[in-house]
């Protein structure tokens, strides 16, 4: 059957994949990660998008709300 | 690098003025945004924004696509029920329709789904814009003309008759243009990443991205004898062998691995709380890695294949109870001390109950790849129900959740436009899956022992019509059902609708990655 080679191709490539994280020190710290993408503020924020709107949108989507730094 | 940036937008988005516009504008805002930096990385900084377009593009035709799925759905749920609602035209018969539902809801929907969410949570946690911008809408426009393509040759009756696998191989090759496409956007994004460290949800995003890749290229390979014309390469029993190593894999890395990626980016942003254990995750990733290849013969117990490979089949199913689990909890206990958010966020609902389906599910795979309860649950609804209790409970619910999160986000709002919409989405939906699951489990097993009941003189007690008599109710709660859970995804639309056309195309800054 075709499908054993295969897996078994497989199953030694993705050991190879491991072994290079493990080498490479992506585990190094299972802590840190998990907090950073929660540092990544990534919620449009009122300002940022009255920043990003044109003049006539700006009334639109933020009335009266946008005080210009 | 700079110049790479500029030259990609200015050659993207032809005829859309408004977004073009914004980015013209924005070299000039980011300096005082990131003046703490160092001089040089503030000039590459400056232009640089993260490629939302594309993220937007298959974030609003998962909506779309997934309305189309569910509605096509519900149209062969209720041929179940009355055999002649539509009018007797070949191209809406059931046998046609029905793999048109499949793919809709599978590659349409679901792969829109996995297209927006890995694009967003590569490009933010590396901290870098895609890979290309000309590849990136390339995966857009050919992805979703495999699709349109798809809901043309289907009902025509143009089909490989492989399941999950029908579309014919000129169609097969525009797929494998579009994943390899994708593949190279998506690892190239990796490759130029400003972290050291690859967040866990790209590594599923990864795996799913390669698995598929090479699946689809297994069991594609045919002999075409026409242009809407191929045979399998593969003969006989092997044949069903490549294709259930497929239709497996399909499920444990299209449907699992790629949703997997979702649910450890977005459960811990929506809950705003770390993942209960980063560890844990990794540990995940590379269990399911090494052992779900292998549980593809328990759609074929029973049948010509060689008992042994069946057997092989069950043991890794369970084995694979352990690696699902450990993923489920670790979603779930996220949640830890901080239960309340649950009361008020519906869009946290989305995603948790979503793990509470991918926990049954993963519990019921492995129960019904045991040979003796898939002696009775093979070939019956039962199957239907397990396949929509994971398909409905857990990929649509953590796709329309990340959806919900993505929408705001990407249209420049704080939010979506009703949260009091999500919530009642979130309530007809869970209504519309459990009335579909348990009608489903009540018919399989009903269906299971009727089939095998066997009078003192060893003829059938029931002939297969009576089971299909039996089976009327429950087709009825399930057609119920079915279409609760479409209307909850038009609730989305219409809030969706409304969230976009209060708010407009958002470009993001890429912000400096946070120093560990």
């Amino acid at each position: 059957m075709l499908l054993i080679p295969l897996s078994v191709v497989l199953v030694a490539l993705i050991a190879g994949v491991f072994w290079w994280s493990v080498a490479s020190g992506q585990f190094d710290d299972l802590e840190g990660p998990a907090h950073r993408i929660l540092a990544d503020d990534d919620r449009v924020a009122p300002a940022a998008s009255a920043e990003d709107a044109e003049p006539a949108d700006l009334m639109r989507v933020k009335p009266g709300g946008y005080p210009p730094a | 690098m700079l110049l790479a940036r500029e030259g990609g937008i200015a050659s993207f988005s032809p005829g859309d003025g408004a977004e073009r516009g914004c980015e013209r504008r924005r070299p000039a805002q980011p300096l005082m945004h990131v003046s703490m930096g160092i001089p040089t990385t503030m000039a590459t900084s400056a232009a640089a924004t993260f490629n939302y377009k594309v993220v937007r593009q298959f974030a609003i035709m998962t909506v779309v696509w997934g309305i189309v799925g569910m509605l096509v759905g519900v149209i062969i749920a209720a041929q179940l029920l009355w055999p002649e609602v539509l009018p007797a035209v070949p191209w809406l018969s059931y046998g046609r329709l029905r793999p048109l539902h499949t793919n809709a809801v599978i590659f349409a929907f679901g792969g829109c789904a996995l297209f927006a969410t890995s694009y967003y949570v590569v490009q933010r946690t590396c901290h870098v814009r895609l890979f290309s911008n000309a590849l990136a809408a390339f995966t857009f426009w050919g992805w979703n003309l495999v699709i349109v393509l798809a809901a043309i040759t289907l009902p025509l009756g143009i089909t490989t008759s492989k399941e999950y696998a029908e579309l014919e191989w000129p169609i097969d090759v525009l797929i494998t243009l579009v994943w390899v496409s994708y593949a190279v956007v998506f690892f190239g994004t990796l490759a130029k990443r400003r972290t050291p460290h690859i967040y866990v949800a790209n590594w599923f995003f990864g795996a799913f991205i390669l698995t598929v890749a090479l699946l689809h290229v297994v069991n594609s390979a045919a002999m075409p004898v026409t242009f809407w014309k191929s045979y399998s390469a593969y003969p006989g029993v092997q044949d069903a062998m490549v294709q259930w190593w497929y239709g497996h894999n399909a499920v444990g890395f299209f449907l699992t691995a790629g949703f997997l990626g979702m649910m450890y980016y977005f459960v811990p942003k929506q809950a705003g709380r770390p993942i209960y254990s980063y560890r844990l995750s990794v540990v995940h990733f590379w269990a399911l890695i090494f052992t779900y290849m292998w549980a593809g013969p328990h759609h074929l117990h029973y049948t010509a294949l060689p008992d042994w490979t069946q057997s092989l089949g069950m043991l890794f199913s369970l084995i694979l109870l352990a690696p699902s689990w450990g993923g489920m909890i670790n979603g779930i206990m996220t949640l830890s001390g901080a239960w309340h958010k649950l009361r008020d966020d519906p869009i946290l609902k989305f995603l948790i109950v979503s793990l509470s389906f991918y926990g049954m599910s993963t519990f019921e795979g492995p129960m019904m790849s045991i040979k003796t309860v898939n002696a009775l649950s093979h070939y019956t609804d039962w199957t239907i129900g397990h396949v929509h209790s994971g398909a409905l409970g857990w990929v649509a619910f953590i796709s329309i959740g990340c959806i919900y999160y993505l929408i705001p986000r990407m249209f420049g709002r704080e939010q979506m436009y009703s949260l009091r919409l999500i919530n009642a989405h979130f309530w007809i939906g869970t209504i519309g899956v459990v009335l579909y699951i348990a009608s489903m489990w009540i018919a399989g097993v009903m269906q299971g022992l009727m089939w095998r009941a066997v009078n003192a003189d060893g003829t059938l007690t029931y002939a297969f019509v009576e089971s299909v008599k039996a089976t009327y109710p429950f087709y009825a709660i399930r057609l119920a059902g079915g279409t609760l859970f479409f209307a909850g995804m038009l609730l989305m639309a219409y809030n969706v609708w409304k969230t976009v056309a209060g708010g407009r195309a958002h470009e993001a800054l890429i912000p400096e990655p946070a120093h560990a």
